[in-house]
């Protein structure tokens, strides 16, 4: 029988900080973070800003000789892990550790390690480079990492799909836990993208803002890129409660398609099948959705397809939808954006308050959405869902409940 | 516009879009030849190279024909010359 599955730990490393508090606390007071970019020479790249961790020193994790082995992203993946199990109370003895899952998105895997490699390999012309690249730049270096601090020993992976790495991760973590294939589970994503030769290919794509990110306004530019990570620990309820564990809320249901339209170009058809499919997997009737937690880049075409799509899922109840993107506040961080988004829609659920859709300014007839502009709104919600729309057509949403 | 430049943006857009030179003329729209917003993105990094300029985002936005393009190029070129 299928168990109801609870969450229980939220870690994140994000633009507003390095803990879950700080990225709560910045969506709930409605400021971007949105800056200047630092990792990156000024006037490299068309576009100025992104939505960095601020004041981020490895050495305040890992020991030297660690961060050898650890990529940024990687190294975002352990912080965002650790505060997560912390938060859960759980202590994994080797047999638990045996029956726990670790499910992490990334999209892009080791970046700037790979970066680094070729600037000396084509740039200094030097004829090899690190024999450690590999173990740092794999996509799944991050899952590893978690599952060797913790000692985990059940199932561990990693999801690559784009801008939905992380949703399709928890979704494989949330259904584990509630088939019972597993006891408990580590799960997220983690990203860092901000290395010049990586964003030089999506300055060539012409997707990023010059300046900041205004999703659903009509004067939108495109998408902000940030990083950071955010992981969550989920168990069945009935183990949380047995365990006098706090719970933070419920995930409910996943669904995921594909458009199998273009490989870039959004389909409003396979986005709102996304969506449907989550909320059969709830049990879930729309018009009991407070909140949709939009993937929301800011670019032109996902925004009015997003607005489409979700019309066509909610019909004449679209109206009463508060809808925002979290993305104008925490930038788009790729394999982390549904991490990151799940933590921000946990938190609307558990403290009554929908984080707005910052840096809005003009309404677009093509998302005329209640987008819940600039300031965040007091609402108790009982179910909202977190959309992410990847490039290459991969759509895959979760359904979160709000429960105590 | 010179017939040198008609001639150089549709020789990019051809090679780009690894069709037969003769099916792009001025009067072409991209709907005509096919060519998506990712086809687009593609044409605008090799006319960058072709004619060494910088096009912006902005300048770029809401093309949809040959001509619109080749006057695009020619409105840079000319920016660029003066400056």
């Amino acid at each position: 029988m299928n168990k109801r599955v609870a969450v229980t730990g939220i870690g994140a490393i994000s633009a507003f900080g390095h803990t879950f508090p700080e990225l709560w606390a910045g969506l709930a007071a409605g400021k971007s973070a949105i800056r200047p970019l630092t990792l990156v020479a000024p006037g490299a790249l068309r576009f100025p800003n992104a939505a960095e961790v601020p004041d981020y020193d490895p050495a305040r994790y890992f020991e030297e000789k660690e961060t050898l082995l650890l990529d940024r992203f990687a190294q975002f993946a352990a912080v965002a892990a650790r505060e997560a199990v912390r938060a859960s109370g759980i202590e994994f003895s080797p047999d638990l550790a045996e029956r726990t899952a670790i499910v992490l998105g990334c999209s892009g895997g080791g970046k700037s390690t790979e970066d680094d490699g070729f600037h000396h390999l084509y740039g200094l012309k030097e004829p090899r480079v690190s024999p450690l690249t590999i173990a740092r730049a794999m996509s799944n270096a991050g899952a590893s990492r978690v599952s060797l601090e913790f000692r985990i020993t059940g199932p561990v992976f990693t999801v690559s799909t784009a801008c939905s790495s992380a949703n399709h991760a928890l979704g494989q973590a949330f259904r584990m836990v509630r088939s019972g294939e597993v006891e408990v589970a580590i799960a997220g994503g983690s990203e860092a993208p901000l290395s010049l030769g990586f964003l030089k290919a999506w300055e060539a794509m012409r997707v990023v803002s010059p300046d900041t990110c205004r999703p659903f306004s009509r004067d939108r530019r495109g998408l902000i890129l940030g990083e950071g990570a955010a992981v969550l620990v989920l168990e069945p309820v009935e183990r949380a409660r047995a365990r006098g564990a706090a719970i933070l809320g419920e995930v409910a249901g996943f669904g995921m398609s594909s458009d199998a339209h273009h490989i870039t170009q959004p389909s409003a058809l396979g986005a709102a099948r996304a969506m449907r499919s989550a909320l059969s997997d709830a049990q879930v009737a729309p018009e009991a959705v407070g909140y949709v937690n939009a993937h929301g880049t800011g670019t032109l075409a996902n925004d009015a397809t997003e607005t489409e799509a979700i019309r066509s899922v909610f019909g004449e109840y679209t109206g009463k939808l508060l809808v925002s993107s979290t993305k104008s506040m925490h930038g788009h961080a790729l394999g982390a954006a549904g991490a990151l988004e799940a933590a921000a829609t946990l938190g609307a659920l558990q403290a009554s308050l929908i984080p707005p859709t910052a840096n809005f300014t003009v309404p677009d007839p093509a998302c005329d959405l209640d987008v819940v502009a600039n300031t965040p709104r007091t609402a108790q919600i009982e179910y909202a869902i977190s959309n992410s729309f990847a490039f290459g057509g991969l759509n895959a949403v979760l359904v979160f409940r709000h429960l105590r | 516009m010179s017939d040198e430049l008609i001639s150089r943006v549709t020789g990019v857009i051809a090679k780009s879009q690894k069709i037969p030179p003769e099916t792009v003329t001025i009067d072409k729209t991209f709907e005509d030849l096919k060519i998506d917003s990712l086809d687009g993105i593609n044409i605008l990094f090799a006319l960058e190279g072709e004619f060494d300029l910088d096009i912006p985002d902005d300048a770029a936005r809401g093309i949809r024909t040959v001509r619109e393009m080749a006057e695009g190029i020619e409105k840079l070129l000319a920016a660029k010359s003066g400056a």
